[in-house]
C-alpha cells in the first residue's frame, strides 16, 4: 500500500512539531527518517498512527484520504505500529497482548486459542522464538520489542512504522531486525523506520528523509556517508571520534571483590565478578544484553538485595548502604531505563532535575522547597545540556526520547561526584547529542572521577573506553585496554578468550 | 491506548462498599481485590481531568437528580397519567418539581432570600459550612493518600477512632478552657494518626495492601468503639442507649459568630489543614517525595527516597487529617454524645470529595463546601418539598462516575478529545504498574 502525508502540521502550544512535511513511502519501499532528537520523527508518525490529530494536513493511503479519529481506525486501515516507547500491558501474556484491541470471540468468549496459535505462526514465518503465554513482564526487552512487532503483523499491516526499534536491542537482534524487514518489504509492505544509527540506515534504507525543527530539510541516498548523513540532521559537521587525552594512572578508586549476586528466583545473574576503576579512568562494561550488567551497575548503586562480595569505594565500603546513602556518597547513575528508573513523566524538567536530592541545600531547606533556586538551576542546566523544550516547567513525558535522556544526564552530571555509573547512557540520542554525552562523560573522567559506562554498543565501547571488561553469563572473560580490536570484542562477548589476548587488569 | 481504559468505578465501589462494616460481608460477594494496575491509571485520570470536565460532571449529576426528582413526584406521575390529553401540565409539574427541589437546596445550603432578614438567610451557608468542615478535613487525608499512590479507604476506622479519643478526652477530662478543647483536639489527632499508622506500618513491613488493610480496620473500629460504648469506658450510665456522656463545654469548639449560627472554630482549622496541605504538596520536600513515590514508586526508589518510610509518613499523615474529621464530629457537630455512626459516612464521601476537587488542597476545599451545601440543602429539600434526601447519593455517586470516565462526559457534551499530552506518560504507566 502506497502511504502518502500531505502538509502535516502539528503544534503543541507555541511549540511547531510538524511544519508542513510531506512524505511518500511506496509499497515495497523502506524509507528511513532521520533528524535530531526533537526533530518530531515520533510526532508524524503518532498522527499517521491516529494518536494525535493534525492541525492540517491529510493522510493518504493508496491516494485515498483517511480520516483516523483513533489508532483503531488506523490499525483498520492496515497500519501497524512498533513504538518508541512500548506499549504492552504487562500483566498481560504476549498472546493476550496481541489480541488486545480487536479481541476475537467466539460464543461471547475471547478466543484466546486463536490469538496464540497467530502468534505462533507470525513467529515461525519471521524466526521468533516467542512464548504466547509468558507474561510481557518477565520478558527482556528485545523479546517485547517482538511482540510489539507481531502485534502490528498480526493485524495484516499493509504499512508498518518501527519508531527507534533497534534502540534497546542489541547487535544481532538489530540484524535481525533488519532482515525481517527485508521480508516485510520484498512482500509488499510500505515501511518507515526511524533510527538514530546510520549504519542501520545505509544498510536497509532505500531512501532517506531529514527533518529538523519540524520541516523536511531533504533527502539523501543511501549511499550518503556517515558524515554527509550526520550534518544533514544536526545542521553542523559533527565529530563521530571523540578527541580523548591519555589516561592518568591514578590510585584505585573503586575496588569491587567477588560480586555474586543472586535475582529473586535465587539464579546467580553475577558470578564472582572482581575489578578495578581507577580515578580519573572509564573502564567500559561491554557484553551482550542481558548478561548481568544491569545488576552489577544495580548492585553499586544498593538497588539489589541479595549480594555477595565486597565494593569499596576510595576504601570505604559502600556495599551494605541504602541507596540514599551511595547517593550522597558522591556517586552517580544513569540507570538503563530512563522510563522506569530514572524520570517521573509526569513531573517537570524542574522537578526531574532535582529528584535525588530532594533531602537538603541548596535545593531543600527547613523542609522547604526552594524554588527560586530550582528555577535557576533548571535554567542553566536546561540550557547547557540543550535539553528542547518548552520551559523548564514542560513535563518531562511530552519531552521526546532523546530529551528525556538529557535531563537525566544533567542532573547527574551536576552533582559532585566521587564515582560516575552510566547504563546506556546515549541509548536513543542522535549523533549530535551522543558526540556531546560523550565529551562530558570525558570530562567527568578527565576530572578525576572513576566512570563505568556500561553498553551494548560497541561503537560506544571503543569510543570512550580506557579499559574494557567483557561480560559473559554473569562472568567476566576478562578486562582488557581500549584498543582491543573489534573482533577480539566480539568473540568475548560470545564468552571465549582467544589465546594470546592482553589483559589488562 | 490506555487513556481509554474502563473506568475504575466498579472496582471503587465494590471496595468502598465492602469497607463500610455495615455492609454486610457475607452477602457472597467476593473478596476486594488490591486495585488493578488499570484501576490507578483511570484514576489517575480521573485526578488529571479538566477543570471543566469536573464541573461538566457536577452538571450531568445534577440533571440525573432532577430527572429521579421530577421522576418520584406525585405531582408529575399524574399528570403524567393524562400526558397526551395535556402534555403541558406534566411538563409544569416537572418544572414545579425540579425547581422547588433545587431552589430548596439553594435556601438551606446558600442563602435563603424567604427569610425575614439577611442575618437569617444568610444562616443557610454558615451552615454549610458545618458539614464541609468534617468533608474537607477528611477529604484532605484520602486526597494526600492519592497523590503518594496510596489508597486510604479507612477513613471510617480513623474517624472513628479520632472521635472516641477527642470525645474521651472531651467528657472525662476536666482542664481550663481552651486548654481542653486542644488537648482534646490533639488525642484525637494522635488516635487518627495512629490507626492510620498501623496501615502504613504493615504496607511497608509485610507489604500488605493499604486497601485490604484499611477495609479491615474499618470493622475493627467499629466493633472496638461499640465494645467500649457497651463499657463503662464511653457508656454515658445515665443513659439506656450506648451512647456516650454530653462533652464538656470547655472542649467544645466555640462559635465564631455568637450562639445563633453554627458555624464554630473547626472551620478555621480545616481552613489552616487546607493552607497546610497546600504548603506540603506544593512547596515542601517532603511531598516533593510523595508525589514522586506516587508517580513512579521505582523511578522515586532509585532517587534515593525511601518507599517504606513514605508509605508510614503518608498514612499518618492522612490519619491525622481524616482524623481531624472525627474530632470535629464530637467537639463541632454533635457535642451531645456520640454514638456508633457518629462517622455519618463521611470517611467514604470523602472519597468522592477527594476526586471531585482533583486531589489538590483547593479543589478538596471547594468540592467539600459543594457537598456541604448539598447536604444542608437536602434537608431543607426533604421538609419543604417531600423529596427524600437520598437523591443526594445518588448525585454524589454520579459525580465520581462521570469524573472516572472523561471519556463519557467528553461525549455527551461532544468536546474534542485533547491531544493525549500524556499520552506516554500514560503508556509508560501501563508498563510500569506492575
Ligand atoms: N504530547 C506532547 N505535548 C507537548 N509537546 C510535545 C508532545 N509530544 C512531543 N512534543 C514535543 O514535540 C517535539 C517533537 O517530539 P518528537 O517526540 O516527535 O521528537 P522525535 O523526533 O521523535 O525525537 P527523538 O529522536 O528524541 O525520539 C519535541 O520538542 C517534544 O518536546
Ligand atoms: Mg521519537
Amino acid at each position: 500500500m502506497k502511504l502518502e502525508l500531505r502538509g502535516i502540521t502539528k503544534t503543541f502550544g507555541a511549540l511547531v512539531a510538524n511544519d508542513h512535511i510531506d512524505l511518500t513511502v511506496q509499497p515495497g519501499e523502506i524509507h528511513c527518517l532521520l533528524g535530531e532528537n526533537g526533530a518530531g520523527k515520533s510526532t508524524l508518525m503518532n498522527i499517521l498512527y491516529g494518536l494525535y490529530r493534525a492541525d492540517s494536513g491529510e493522510i493518504l493511503l493508496d491516494d485515498v484520504v483517511q480520516h483516523f479519529s483513533g489508532p483503531g481506525d488506523a490499525a483498520r486501515a492496515g497500519i501497524g505500529m512498533v513504538h518508541q516507547h512500548f506499549m504492552l500491558i504487562p500483566v498481560f501474556t504476549v498472546a493476550e497482548n496481541v489480541m488486545l484491541g480487536h479481541e476475537e470471540s467466539k460464543f461471547g468468549f475471547l478466543d484466546l486459542p486463536a490469538a496464540r496459535a497467530r502468534v505462533r505462526e507470525i513467529s515461525a514465518r519471521f524466526g521468533f522464538d516467542v512464548d504466547p503465554d509468558a507474561l510481557i513482564e518477565d520478558l527482556p526487552v528485545g523479546v517485547q520489542q517482538r511482540v510489539e512487532i507481531i502485534k502490528a503483523l498480526s493485524r495484516e499491516a499493509k504499512v508498518l512504522v518501527f519508531d527507534e526499534p533497534t534502540a534497546v536491542l542489541t547487535p544481532q537482534e538489530t540484524d535481525e531486525l533488519m532482515g525481517i524487514m527485508k521480508q516485510l518489504k520484498d512482500a509488499g509492505a510500505a515501511i518507515v523506520f526511524i533510527t538514530h544509527k546510520l549504519r542501520e540506515v545505509r544498510e536497509v534504507a532505500d531512501k532517506i528523509t531529514v527533518i529538523r525543527l519540524g520541516k523536511v530539510v531533504g533527502e539523501a541516498k543511501p549511499t550518503a556517508t556517515n558524515a554527509e548523513l550526520a550534518s544533514l540532521m544536526v545542521g553542523r559537521s559533527i565529530d563521530l571520534t571523540i578527541a580523548k587525552s591519555k589516561v592518568k594512572a591514578k590510585e584505585p578508586a573503586l575496588v569491587v571483590e567477588g560480586l555474586t549476586i543472586h535475582n529473586a528466583q535465587g539464579h546467580v545473574v553475577v558470578n564472582n565478578v572482581s575489578f578495578q576503576v581507577r580515578a580519573g579512568e572509564i573502564l567500559a562494561v561491554a557484553g551482550v544484553q542481558g548478561n548481568g550488567q544491569t545488576e552489577l551497575t544495580e548492585a553499586l548503586l544498593g538497588l539489589q538485595d541479595r549480594v555477595m562480595g565486597t565494593i569499596d569505594l576510595d576504601g570505604k565500603s559502600i556495599r551494605h548502604l541504602p541507596i540514599h546513602k551511595v547517593l550522597a556518597e558522591g556517586v552517580g547513575f544513569i540507570p538503563e531505563d530512563r522510563q522506569e528508573d530514572a524520570l517521573i513523566a509526569e513531573f517537570s524538567i524542574a522537578e526531574n532535575l532535582m529528584l535525588d536530592r530532594a533531602d537538603g541545600e541548596p535545593f531543600v531547606r527547613h523542609g522547604a522547597l526552594q524554588l527560586a533556586y530550582r528555577t535557576k538551576f533548571a535554567t542553566d542546566k536546561v540550557k547547557e545540556f540543550d535539553v528542547r523544550a518548552q520551559g523548564i516547567d514542560e513535563v518531562v513525558g511530552s519531552l521526546s526520547g532523546g530529551n528525556q535522556q538529557k535531563v537525566v544526564l544533567a542532573r547527574e552530571l551536576s552533582r559532585t561526584l566521587r564515582l560516575f555509573v552510566a547504563a546506556q547512557p546515549t541509548r536513543g540520542l542522535d549523533v549530535g547529542s551522543i558526540e556531546f554525552v560523550h565529551e562530558r562523560i570525558v570530562a567527568t573522567r578527565d576530572a578525576g572521577v572513576p566512570v563505568i559506562v556500561v553498553s551494548t554498543e560497541l561503537d560506544e565501547v571503543l569510543a570512550l573506553a580506557d579499559r574494557i571488561a567483557v561480560m559473559y553469563e554473569g562472568r567476566i572473560v576478562g578486562i582488557v585496554s581500549g584498543d582491543t580490536p573489534r573482533d577480539v570484542l566480539g568473540l568475548m562477548m560470545a564468552g571465549e578468550l582467544p589465546a594470546g589476548t592482553k589483559l589488562a587488569a | 491506548m490506555s487513556a481509554e481504559l474502563p473506568a475504575t468505578v466498579p472496582i471503587a465501589e465494590t471496595a468502598t462498599k465492602l469497607a463500610d462494616p455495615k455492609f454486610d460481608l457475607t452477602g457472597g460477594e467476593a473478596p476486594p481485590e488490591p486495585p488493578a494496575p488499570r484501576a490507578i491509571v483511570a484514576l489517575r485520570e480521573a485526578l488529571n481531568g479538566s477543570v471543566v470536565l469536573t464541573i461538566l460532571a457536577v452538571f450531568v449529576a445534577l440533571v440525573v437528580g432532577a430527572i429521579l426528582i421530577a421522576s418520584t413526584n406525585t405531582d408529575v406521575q399524574t399528570a403524567a397519567g393524562y400526558f397526551l390529553a395535556r402534555p403541558g401540565d406534566t411538563l409544569a409539574a416537572i418544572w414545579q418539581s425540579v425547581a422547588g427541589a433545587y431552589i430548596a437546596i439553594f435556601r438551606g445550603g446558600v442563602y435563603d432570600f424567604t427569610a425575614s432578614n439577611f442575618g437569617t438567610g444568610i444562616a443557610s451557608i454558615l451552615n454549610s459550612l458545618g458539614f464541609a468542615t468534617p468533608l474537607i478535613a477528611a477529604g484532605l487525608g484520602i486526597a494526600v493518600g492519592f497523590r503518594s499512590g496510596v489508597f486510604n479507604i479507612g477513613g471510617t476506622g480513623m474517624i472513628l477512632v479520632a472521635a472516641a479519643c477527642a470525645g474521651w478526652v472531651g467528657f472525662a477530662v476536666s482542664l481550663p478552657p481552651g486548654i481542653h478543647m486542644i488537648v482534646a483536639v490533639l488525642a484525637g489527632l494522635v488516635g487518627g494518626g495512629f490507626w492510620a499508622f498501623l496501615v502504613g506500618f504493615l504496607k511497608a513491613r509485610t507489604g500488605a495492601h493499604e486497601v485490604i488493610v484499611t477495609i479491615m480496620l474499618n470493622y475493627i473500629a467499629l466493633y472496638l468503639i461499640d465494645y467500649l460504648l457497651n463499657s463503662p469506658v464511653l457508656r454515658d450510665p445515665s443513659s439506656n442507649a450506648p451512647v456516650s456522656p454530653s462533652e464538656k463545654p470547655t472542649a467544645v469548639f466555640f462559635h465564631l459568630l455568637g450562639p445563633s449560627y453554627s458555624l464554630n472554630f473547626g472551620f478555621i482549622l480545616v481552613i489552616g489543614a487546607t493552607i497546610f496541605c497546600w504548603w506540603l504538596l506544593g512547596r515542601s520536600s517532603l511531598g516533593f517525595k510523595f508525589r514522586a513515590v506516587g508517580e513512579n514508586p521505582r523511578a522515586a526508589r532509585v532517587a534515593g527516597i525511601h518507599l517504606n518510610r513514605m508509605y508510614i509518613y503518608v498514612m499518618v499523615i492522612s490519619g491525622v487529617l481524616v482524623g481531624f474529621a472525627g474530632v470535629y464530629q464530637v467537639l463541632g457537630q454533635i457535642t451531645t454524645g456520640f454514638d456508633r455512626g457518629i462517622d455519618a459516612g463521611i470517611g467514604f464521601t470523602a472519597i468522592t470529595v477527594a476526586l471531585l476537587g482533583r486531589s489538590r488542597p483547593w479543589g478538596v476545599f471547594a468540592a467539600g463546601i459543594l457537598f456541604g451545601i448539598l447536604q444542608a440543602g437536602s434537608y431543607t429539600m426533604q421538609a419543604d418539598q417531600g423529596v427524600n434526601v437520598n437523591v443526594l447519593p445518588v448525585i454524589q455517586s454520579v459525580i465520581v462516575l462521570f469524573l472516572a470516565a472523561p471519556p463519557l462526559v467528553r461525549a455527551i457534551f461532544r468536546l474534542p478529545d485533547p491531544d493525549r499530552r500524556r499520552a506516554r506518560a500514560m503508556s509508560k504507566k501501563a508498563v510500569v504498574a506492575k
